[in-house]
Protein backbone atom coordinates (compact mmCIF):
# COMPACT_ATOMS: atom_id res chain seq x y z
CA UNK A 1 0.00 0.00 0.00
CA UNK A 2 2.75 2.39 1.01
CA UNK A 3 4.64 1.61 -2.18
CA UNK A 4 1.57 2.31 -4.28
CA UNK A 5 0.96 5.57 -2.43
CA UNK A 6 4.56 6.64 -2.99
CA UNK A 7 4.36 5.72 -6.65
CA UNK A 8 1.17 7.70 -7.16
CA UNK A 9 2.54 10.73 -5.37
CA UNK A 10 5.75 10.62 -7.36
CA UNK A 11 3.81 10.33 -10.61
CA UNK A 12 1.61 13.28 -9.67
CA UNK A 13 4.64 15.38 -8.84
CA UNK A 14 6.71 14.53 -11.90
CA UNK A 15 3.86 14.70 -14.36
CA UNK A 16 3.80 18.38 -13.50
CA UNK A 17 0.86 20.26 -12.18
CA UNK A 18 -0.17 17.58 -9.71
CA UNK A 19 -0.08 20.05 -6.86
CA UNK A 20 -0.12 23.26 -8.81
CA UNK A 21 -2.95 22.89 -11.23
CA UNK A 22 -5.72 22.45 -8.67
CA UNK A 23 -4.42 25.35 -6.63
CA UNK A 24 -4.13 27.62 -9.67
CA UNK A 25 -7.68 26.71 -10.63
CA UNK A 26 -8.86 27.48 -7.11
CA UNK A 27 -7.09 30.84 -7.25
CA UNK A 28 -8.71 31.70 -10.58
CA UNK A 29 -12.19 30.84 -9.31
CA UNK A 30 -11.63 33.04 -6.28
CA UNK A 31 -10.31 35.90 -8.41
CA UNK A 32 -13.22 35.67 -10.82
CA UNK A 33 -15.86 35.97 -8.12
CA UNK A 34 -15.31 39.67 -7.34
CA UNK A 35 -15.52 40.42 -11.06
CA UNK A 36 -18.83 38.62 -11.14
CA UNK A 37 -20.51 39.94 -8.03
CA UNK A 38 -18.67 43.19 -7.37
CA UNK A 39 -15.74 43.98 -5.07
CA UNK A 40 -17.67 45.49 -2.11
CA UNK A 41 -16.96 44.07 1.29
CA UNK A 42 -20.68 43.88 2.11
CA UNK A 43 -21.23 41.62 -0.90
CA UNK A 44 -18.13 39.46 -0.67
CA UNK A 45 -17.99 38.80 3.04
CA UNK A 46 -21.23 36.83 3.43
CA UNK A 47 -20.64 34.68 0.35
CA UNK A 48 -16.94 33.99 0.98
CA UNK A 49 -17.41 30.68 2.89
CA UNK A 50 -19.65 29.28 0.16
CA UNK A 51 -17.38 30.43 -2.67
CA UNK A 52 -14.32 28.95 -1.00
CA UNK A 53 -16.07 25.62 -0.54
CA UNK A 54 -17.38 25.55 -4.09
CA UNK A 55 -13.94 26.48 -5.40
CA UNK A 56 -12.35 23.66 -3.42
CA UNK A 57 -14.97 21.25 -4.72
CA UNK A 58 -14.42 22.22 -8.35
CA UNK A 59 -10.66 22.10 -7.98
CA UNK A 60 -10.93 18.59 -6.52
CA UNK A 61 -13.20 17.61 -9.41
CA UNK A 62 -10.67 18.84 -11.94
CA UNK A 63 -8.08 16.19 -11.21
CA UNK A 64 -10.45 13.27 -10.67
CA UNK A 65 -10.30 11.72 -14.12
CA UNK A 66 -6.53 11.31 -13.74
CA UNK A 67 -6.95 8.93 -10.80
CA UNK A 68 -7.50 5.80 -12.86
CA UNK A 69 -7.41 6.87 -16.50
CA UNK A 70 -3.62 6.82 -16.97
CA UNK A 71 -3.24 3.53 -15.13
CA UNK A 72 -6.01 2.09 -17.23
CA UNK A 73 -4.35 3.16 -20.47
CA UNK A 74 -0.92 1.67 -19.75
CA UNK A 75 -2.35 -1.48 -18.20
CA UNK A 76 -1.06 -0.99 -14.69
CA UNK A 77 -4.62 -0.98 -13.39
CA UNK A 78 -5.00 -4.58 -14.55
CA UNK A 79 -1.72 -5.40 -12.79
CA UNK A 80 -3.07 -3.79 -9.64
CA UNK A 81 -6.19 -5.91 -9.85
CA UNK A 82 -4.19 -9.13 -10.06
CA UNK A 83 -1.67 -8.14 -7.37
CA UNK A 84 -2.04 -9.54 -3.82
CA UNK A 85 -3.21 -6.12 -2.65
CA UNK A 86 -7.02 -6.15 -2.48
CA UNK A 87 -8.66 -3.75 -4.90
CA UNK A 88 -10.50 -2.10 -2.01
CA UNK A 89 -7.15 -1.08 -0.51
CA UNK A 90 -5.95 0.11 -3.91
CA UNK A 91 -9.01 2.36 -4.16
CA UNK A 92 -8.33 3.70 -0.70
CA UNK A 93 -4.71 4.43 -1.61
CA UNK A 94 -5.74 6.16 -4.82
CA UNK A 95 -8.16 8.35 -2.87
CA UNK A 96 -5.44 9.16 -0.32
CA UNK A 97 -3.00 10.10 -3.05
CA UNK A 98 -5.64 12.34 -4.62
CA UNK A 99 -6.30 13.95 -1.26
CA UNK A 100 -2.61 14.57 -0.57
CA UNK A 101 -2.12 16.15 -3.98
CA UNK A 102 -5.31 18.24 -4.08
CA UNK A 103 -7.31 18.23 -0.83
CA UNK A 104 -4.42 18.97 1.49
CA UNK A 105 -2.92 21.86 -0.55
CA UNK A 106 -6.40 23.32 -1.00
CA UNK A 107 -6.99 23.18 2.73
CA UNK A 108 -3.70 24.88 3.50
CA UNK A 109 -4.18 27.53 0.81
CA UNK A 110 -7.84 28.28 1.51
CA UNK A 111 -7.25 30.82 4.33
CA UNK A 112 -5.04 32.88 2.00
CA UNK A 113 -7.83 32.91 -0.54
CA UNK A 114 -10.10 33.91 2.31
CA UNK A 115 -8.15 37.18 2.49
CA UNK A 116 -8.94 37.85 -1.15
CA UNK A 117 -12.64 37.44 -0.45
CA UNK A 118 -12.40 39.65 2.67
CA UNK A 119 -13.66 36.90 4.95
CA UNK A 120 -14.17 37.55 8.68
CA UNK A 121 -11.06 36.73 10.73
CA UNK A 122 -13.07 34.49 13.09
CA UNK A 123 -13.99 32.14 10.24
CA UNK A 124 -10.46 31.08 9.25
CA UNK A 125 -10.14 28.36 11.87
CA UNK A 126 -13.50 26.90 10.89
CA UNK A 127 -12.59 27.05 7.22
CA UNK A 128 -9.39 25.10 7.84
CA UNK A 129 -11.11 22.59 10.07
CA UNK A 130 -14.10 21.99 7.81
CA UNK A 131 -11.92 21.58 4.72
CA UNK A 132 -9.64 19.24 6.62
CA UNK A 133 -12.63 17.09 7.61
CA UNK A 134 -14.53 17.39 4.33
CA UNK A 135 -11.95 17.11 1.53
CA UNK A 136 -11.12 13.43 2.24
CA UNK A 137 -14.79 12.66 1.56
CA UNK A 138 -14.55 14.61 -1.71
CA UNK A 139 -11.54 12.52 -2.74
CA UNK A 140 -13.22 9.23 -1.81
CA UNK A 141 -16.47 10.07 -3.63
CA UNK A 142 -14.45 11.27 -6.59
CA UNK A 143 -12.45 8.05 -6.68
CA UNK A 144 -15.69 6.11 -6.86
CA UNK A 145 -16.89 8.33 -9.71
CA UNK A 146 -13.55 7.98 -11.52
CA UNK A 147 -13.75 4.20 -11.17
CA UNK A 148 -17.27 4.27 -12.65
CA UNK A 149 -16.17 6.12 -15.77
CA UNK A 150 -12.70 4.63 -16.23
CA UNK A 151 -13.46 2.67 -19.38
CA UNK A 152 -15.23 5.51 -21.15
CA UNK A 153 -13.55 7.52 -23.84
CA UNK A 154 -14.92 10.88 -22.82
CA UNK A 155 -15.82 10.29 -19.21
CA UNK A 156 -14.85 13.71 -17.89
CA UNK A 157 -18.16 15.45 -18.41
CA UNK A 158 -20.15 12.44 -17.28
CA UNK A 159 -17.90 12.21 -14.23
CA UNK A 160 -18.89 15.69 -13.08
CA UNK A 161 -22.59 14.92 -13.61
CA UNK A 162 -22.25 11.78 -11.49
CA UNK A 163 -20.02 13.14 -8.76
CA UNK A 164 -21.38 16.64 -8.10
CA UNK A 165 -24.78 15.53 -6.76
CA UNK A 166 -22.93 13.17 -4.42
CA UNK A 167 -20.95 16.16 -3.11
CA UNK A 168 -24.09 17.93 -1.91
CA UNK A 169 -24.14 16.81 1.76
CA UNK A 170 -20.43 17.50 2.26
CA UNK A 171 -20.79 20.93 0.69
CA UNK A 172 -23.83 21.84 2.79
CA UNK A 173 -22.25 20.92 6.09
CA UNK A 174 -18.85 22.36 5.19
CA UNK A 175 -20.13 25.75 4.08
CA UNK A 176 -22.59 25.80 6.97
CA UNK A 177 -19.82 25.22 9.49
CA UNK A 178 -17.78 28.13 8.10
CA UNK A 179 -20.83 30.39 7.92
CA UNK A 180 -21.73 29.64 11.53
CA UNK A 181 -18.13 30.19 12.55
CA UNK A 182 -18.12 33.55 10.77
CA UNK A 183 -21.33 34.55 12.52
CA UNK A 184 -19.89 33.56 15.89
CA UNK A 185 -22.33 30.68 16.37
CA UNK A 186 -21.59 27.15 17.50
CA UNK A 187 -20.40 25.20 14.46
CA UNK A 188 -19.62 21.91 16.15
CA UNK A 189 -22.88 20.27 15.01
CA UNK A 190 -22.13 20.83 11.33
CA UNK A 191 -18.52 19.72 11.78
CA UNK A 192 -19.55 16.52 13.56
CA UNK A 193 -22.11 15.67 10.86
CA UNK A 194 -19.49 16.34 8.22
CA UNK A 195 -17.08 14.07 10.02
CA UNK A 196 -19.79 11.42 10.07
CA UNK A 197 -20.23 11.70 6.30
CA UNK A 198 -16.49 11.42 5.74
CA UNK A 199 -16.27 8.37 7.99
CA UNK A 200 -19.25 6.80 6.24
CA UNK A 201 -17.68 7.43 2.83
CA UNK A 202 -14.51 5.67 3.92
CA UNK A 203 -16.51 2.78 5.33
CA UNK A 204 -18.66 2.14 2.24
CA UNK A 205 -17.11 3.60 -0.87
CA UNK A 206 -13.87 1.56 -1.11
CA UNK A 207 -16.04 -1.52 -1.59
CA UNK A 208 -18.20 0.17 -4.21
CA UNK A 209 -15.05 1.46 -5.93
CA UNK A 210 -13.48 -2.00 -6.00
CA UNK A 211 -16.69 -3.59 -7.29
CA UNK A 212 -16.95 -1.01 -10.06
CA UNK A 213 -13.30 -1.46 -11.02
CA UNK A 214 -13.72 -5.23 -11.24
CA UNK A 215 -16.70 -4.75 -13.57
CA UNK A 216 -14.78 -2.29 -15.72
CA UNK A 217 -11.75 -4.55 -15.98
CA UNK A 218 -13.78 -7.63 -16.86
CA UNK B 1 -42.67 -22.68 -10.23
CA UNK B 2 -41.14 -19.82 -8.32
CA UNK B 3 -41.94 -16.19 -8.90
CA UNK B 4 -38.54 -15.74 -10.53
CA UNK B 5 -39.74 -17.79 -13.49
CA UNK B 6 -41.99 -14.91 -14.49
CA UNK B 7 -38.89 -12.79 -14.95
CA UNK B 8 -37.66 -15.02 -17.73
CA UNK B 9 -37.64 -12.70 -20.76
CA UNK B 10 -39.77 -14.98 -22.94
CA UNK B 11 -42.35 -15.56 -20.21
CA UNK B 12 -42.22 -11.88 -19.29
CA UNK B 13 -43.06 -10.95 -22.88
CA UNK B 14 -45.95 -13.42 -23.00
CA UNK B 15 -47.60 -12.45 -19.72
CA UNK B 16 -47.15 -8.72 -20.15
CA UNK B 17 -48.77 -8.70 -23.61
CA UNK B 18 -52.31 -9.27 -22.32
CA UNK B 19 -51.73 -7.40 -19.06
CA UNK B 20 -50.38 -4.22 -20.63
CA UNK B 21 -53.58 -2.91 -22.31
CA UNK B 22 -55.51 -3.53 -19.10
CA UNK B 23 -52.98 -1.60 -17.06
CA UNK B 24 -53.11 1.31 -19.50
CA UNK B 25 -56.90 1.16 -19.55
CA UNK B 26 -57.24 1.09 -15.78
CA UNK B 27 -54.71 3.91 -15.44
CA UNK B 28 -56.69 5.96 -17.96
CA UNK B 29 -60.00 5.33 -16.17
CA UNK B 30 -58.53 6.19 -12.77
CA UNK B 31 -56.87 9.34 -14.07
CA UNK B 32 -59.96 10.56 -15.90
CA UNK B 33 -62.30 9.84 -12.97
CA UNK B 34 -59.88 11.20 -10.38
CA UNK B 35 -58.94 14.34 -12.28
CA UNK B 36 -62.48 15.19 -13.45
CA UNK B 37 -63.84 14.57 -9.96
CA UNK B 38 -60.98 16.54 -8.47
CA UNK B 39 -61.12 19.48 -10.83
CA UNK B 40 -64.87 19.92 -11.30
CA UNK B 41 -66.69 18.31 -8.40
CA UNK B 42 -64.75 19.39 -5.34
CA UNK B 43 -65.25 22.71 -3.59
CA UNK B 44 -62.59 25.40 -3.58
CA UNK B 45 -60.47 25.58 -0.46
CA UNK B 46 -61.41 28.49 1.77
CA UNK B 47 -57.87 29.80 1.88
CA UNK B 48 -56.21 28.57 -1.28
CA UNK B 49 -59.18 28.93 -3.60
CA UNK B 50 -59.11 26.80 -6.73
CA UNK B 51 -55.32 26.44 -6.68
CA UNK B 52 -55.73 23.62 -4.18
CA UNK B 53 -56.67 21.42 -7.10
CA UNK B 54 -53.09 21.18 -8.27
CA UNK B 55 -52.61 18.51 -5.59
CA UNK B 56 -54.30 16.01 -7.90
CA UNK B 57 -51.24 16.24 -10.13
CA UNK B 58 -48.61 17.39 -7.67
CA UNK B 59 -48.94 14.86 -4.86
CA UNK B 60 -49.21 11.71 -7.04
CA UNK B 61 -46.34 12.72 -9.31
CA UNK B 62 -44.10 13.59 -6.36
CA UNK B 63 -44.98 10.25 -4.80
CA UNK B 64 -44.17 8.38 -8.00
CA UNK B 65 -40.92 10.29 -8.52
CA UNK B 66 -39.64 8.87 -5.23
CA UNK B 67 -41.22 5.44 -5.72
CA UNK B 68 -39.68 5.13 -9.17
CA UNK B 69 -36.24 5.59 -7.63
CA UNK B 70 -37.07 3.02 -4.93
CA UNK B 71 -38.24 0.63 -7.62
CA UNK B 72 -34.97 1.19 -9.50
CA UNK B 73 -33.07 0.50 -6.29
CA UNK B 74 -34.94 -2.77 -5.72
CA UNK B 75 -34.47 -3.80 -9.35
CA UNK B 76 -30.76 -2.95 -9.13
CA UNK B 77 -30.39 -5.04 -5.99
CA UNK B 78 -32.15 -7.95 -7.70
CA UNK B 79 -29.82 -7.58 -10.67
CA UNK B 80 -26.74 -7.52 -8.44
CA UNK B 81 -27.86 -10.53 -6.41
CA UNK B 82 -29.74 -12.73 -8.87
CA UNK B 83 -28.63 -11.34 -12.24
CA UNK B 84 -32.06 -11.31 -13.82
CA UNK B 85 -31.69 -9.39 -17.04
CA UNK B 86 -35.29 -8.24 -17.02
CA UNK B 87 -34.69 -6.61 -13.67
CA UNK B 88 -31.82 -4.50 -15.00
CA UNK B 89 -33.85 -3.55 -18.05
CA UNK B 90 -36.81 -2.61 -15.87
CA UNK B 91 -34.57 -0.31 -13.83
CA UNK B 92 -33.38 1.28 -17.04
CA UNK B 93 -36.96 1.61 -18.27
CA UNK B 94 -38.13 3.26 -15.04
CA UNK B 95 -35.53 6.05 -15.00
CA UNK B 96 -36.98 8.31 -17.75
CA UNK B 97 -40.47 7.87 -16.30
CA UNK B 98 -39.08 8.91 -12.93
CA UNK B 99 -37.48 11.99 -14.48
CA UNK B 100 -40.77 13.05 -16.02
CA UNK B 101 -42.59 12.51 -12.72
CA UNK B 102 -39.97 14.64 -10.95
CA UNK B 103 -40.38 17.36 -13.55
CA UNK B 104 -44.18 17.28 -13.25
CA UNK B 105 -43.90 17.57 -9.48
CA UNK B 106 -41.42 20.46 -9.72
CA UNK B 107 -43.44 22.24 -12.40
CA UNK B 108 -46.85 21.90 -10.76
CA UNK B 109 -45.24 22.97 -7.50
CA UNK B 110 -43.90 26.09 -9.19
CA UNK B 111 -47.27 26.84 -10.77
CA UNK B 112 -48.92 26.48 -7.38
CA UNK B 113 -46.20 28.35 -5.52
CA UNK B 114 -46.37 31.42 -7.74
CA UNK B 115 -49.83 32.62 -6.54
CA UNK B 116 -49.55 31.06 -3.07
CA UNK B 117 -46.01 31.83 -1.94
CA UNK B 118 -45.49 34.65 -4.45
CA UNK B 119 -42.50 32.90 -5.99
CA UNK B 120 -41.84 30.24 -8.61
CA UNK B 121 -38.99 28.76 -6.71
CA UNK B 122 -37.74 28.79 -3.15
CA UNK B 123 -34.66 27.12 -1.74
CA UNK B 124 -36.78 25.05 0.53
CA UNK B 125 -35.61 21.60 1.72
CA UNK B 126 -38.28 19.64 -0.09
CA UNK B 127 -37.95 21.55 -3.34
CA UNK B 128 -34.18 21.40 -3.22
CA UNK B 129 -34.02 17.69 -2.49
CA UNK B 130 -36.32 17.10 -5.44
CA UNK B 131 -33.99 19.06 -7.66
CA UNK B 132 -31.11 16.92 -6.43
CA UNK B 133 -33.17 13.79 -7.08
CA UNK B 134 -33.64 15.09 -10.64
CA UNK B 135 -29.85 15.41 -11.00
CA UNK B 136 -29.40 11.85 -9.72
CA UNK B 137 -31.83 10.63 -12.38
CA UNK B 138 -29.91 12.51 -15.08
CA UNK B 139 -26.60 11.01 -13.99
CA UNK B 140 -28.10 7.53 -13.89
CA UNK B 141 -29.55 7.81 -17.39
CA UNK B 142 -26.36 9.36 -18.75
CA UNK B 143 -24.30 6.46 -17.40
CA UNK B 144 -26.65 3.95 -19.05
CA UNK B 145 -26.29 5.76 -22.35
CA UNK B 146 -22.51 6.10 -22.14
CA UNK B 147 -21.59 2.43 -21.84
CA UNK B 148 -21.76 0.13 -24.83
CA UNK B 149 -21.72 -3.32 -23.28
CA UNK B 150 -25.20 -3.92 -21.79
CA UNK B 151 -24.08 -6.14 -18.91
CA UNK B 152 -21.33 -3.77 -17.84
CA UNK B 153 -23.78 -0.89 -18.06
CA UNK B 154 -26.30 -2.79 -15.94
CA UNK B 155 -23.67 -3.57 -13.30
CA UNK B 156 -22.29 -0.05 -13.11
CA UNK B 157 -25.68 1.67 -13.04
CA UNK B 158 -26.88 -0.76 -10.37
CA UNK B 159 -23.98 0.19 -8.11
CA UNK B 160 -24.49 3.88 -8.93
CA UNK B 161 -28.16 3.50 -8.00
CA UNK B 162 -27.32 1.89 -4.64
CA UNK B 163 -24.65 4.44 -3.75
CA UNK B 164 -26.84 7.25 -5.09
CA UNK B 165 -29.70 6.16 -2.86
CA UNK B 166 -27.53 6.47 0.23
CA UNK B 167 -26.47 9.94 -0.83
CA UNK B 168 -29.99 10.95 -1.83
CA UNK B 169 -31.17 10.19 1.71
CA UNK B 170 -28.14 11.99 3.16
CA UNK B 171 -28.77 15.02 0.96
CA UNK B 172 -32.38 15.13 2.00
CA UNK B 173 -31.52 15.41 5.69
CA UNK B 174 -28.54 17.65 5.02
CA UNK B 175 -30.83 20.01 3.14
CA UNK B 176 -33.23 20.14 6.10
CA UNK B 177 -30.32 21.12 8.29
CA UNK B 178 -29.32 23.76 5.78
CA UNK B 179 -32.57 25.66 5.50
CA UNK B 180 -35.88 25.73 7.26
CA UNK B 181 -38.80 25.02 5.00
CA UNK B 182 -41.60 26.87 3.36
CA UNK B 183 -43.33 23.72 2.13
CA UNK B 184 -46.27 22.44 4.14
CA UNK B 185 -46.20 19.06 5.83
CA UNK B 186 -47.23 15.85 4.14
CA UNK B 187 -50.78 15.88 2.80
CA UNK B 188 -51.15 12.16 3.27
CA UNK B 189 -49.71 9.71 5.72
CA UNK B 190 -50.86 6.54 7.36
CA UNK B 191 -50.29 7.52 10.96
CA UNK B 192 -51.35 11.17 10.92
CA UNK B 193 -54.59 11.97 12.68
CA UNK B 194 -55.60 14.55 10.17
CA UNK B 195 -55.07 14.13 6.46
CA UNK B 196 -56.57 16.44 3.88
CA UNK B 197 -60.33 16.82 4.22
CA UNK B 198 -62.48 13.96 2.91
CA UNK B 199 -63.82 15.91 -0.07
CA UNK B 200 -60.30 16.16 -1.44
CA UNK B 201 -59.17 12.81 -0.09
CA UNK B 202 -61.08 10.33 -2.28
CA UNK B 203 -60.37 11.88 -5.69
CA UNK B 204 -56.75 12.24 -4.59
CA UNK B 205 -56.56 8.54 -3.79
CA UNK B 206 -58.00 7.71 -7.20
CA UNK B 207 -55.45 10.00 -8.86
CA UNK B 208 -52.63 8.32 -6.96
CA UNK B 209 -53.91 4.92 -8.08
CA UNK B 210 -54.01 6.27 -11.63
CA UNK B 211 -50.41 7.48 -11.44
CA UNK B 212 -49.24 4.17 -9.96
CA UNK B 213 -50.96 2.25 -12.76
CA UNK B 214 -49.66 4.64 -15.38
CA UNK B 215 -46.13 4.20 -14.04
CA UNK B 216 -46.54 0.42 -14.08
CA UNK B 217 -47.88 0.46 -17.62
CA UNK B 218 -45.11 2.74 -18.90
CA UNK B 219 -42.39 0.69 -17.21
CA UNK B 220 -43.81 -2.57 -18.57
CA UNK B 221 -44.05 -1.10 -22.05
CA UNK B 222 -40.54 0.33 -21.94
CA UNK B 223 -39.17 -2.93 -20.55
CA UNK B 224 -40.76 -4.78 -23.43
CA UNK B 225 -39.15 -2.33 -25.81
CA UNK B 226 -35.77 -2.84 -24.15
CA UNK B 227 -36.10 -6.62 -24.47
CA UNK B 228 -37.00 -6.29 -28.13
CA UNK B 229 -34.08 -3.93 -28.74
CA UNK B 230 -31.79 -6.42 -27.03
CA UNK B 231 -33.12 -9.22 -29.24
CA UNK B 232 -32.63 -7.19 -32.40
CA UNK B 233 -29.05 -6.46 -31.36
CA UNK B 234 -28.46 -10.16 -30.75
CA UNK B 235 -29.90 -11.02 -34.16
CA UNK B 236 -27.77 -8.39 -35.86
CA UNK B 237 -24.65 -9.67 -34.10
CA UNK B 238 -25.48 -13.17 -35.31
CA UNK B 239 -26.04 -11.87 -38.84
CA UNK B 240 -22.63 -10.22 -38.90
CA UNK B 241 -20.93 -13.44 -37.83
CA UNK B 242 -22.56 -15.50 -40.56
Amino acid sequence: MIALLKRDLRLALRAGGGFGLGLAFFLIVVVLVPFGVGPERAVLRPIAPGILWIGALLAALLSLDRIFALDHEDGSLALLATSPLPLEAAGLVKASAHWITTGLPLTIAAPFFGFLLLMQPEAYGYLLLSLLIGTPALSMIGTFGAALTVGLRRGGLLLSLLVLPLYVPTLIFGAEAVRRGAAGLDASGALILQGGITAGCFAILPFATAAVLRINLR
Amino acid sequence: MSMWEYANPRLFMSWTRPVLPWTFGLAGVCLVVGLVWGFFFTPDDFRQGSTVKIIYLHVPSALMAINAWIMMLVASLIWVVRRHHVSALAARAAAPVGVVMTLIALWTGAVWGQPMWGTWWAWDPRLTSFLILFLFYLGYIALWEAIEDPDTAADLTAILCIVGSIFAILSRYAVFFWNQGLHQGASLSLDAEKNVADVFYYPLLICIAGFVLLFLALVLMRTRTEIRARRIKALQARGQDA
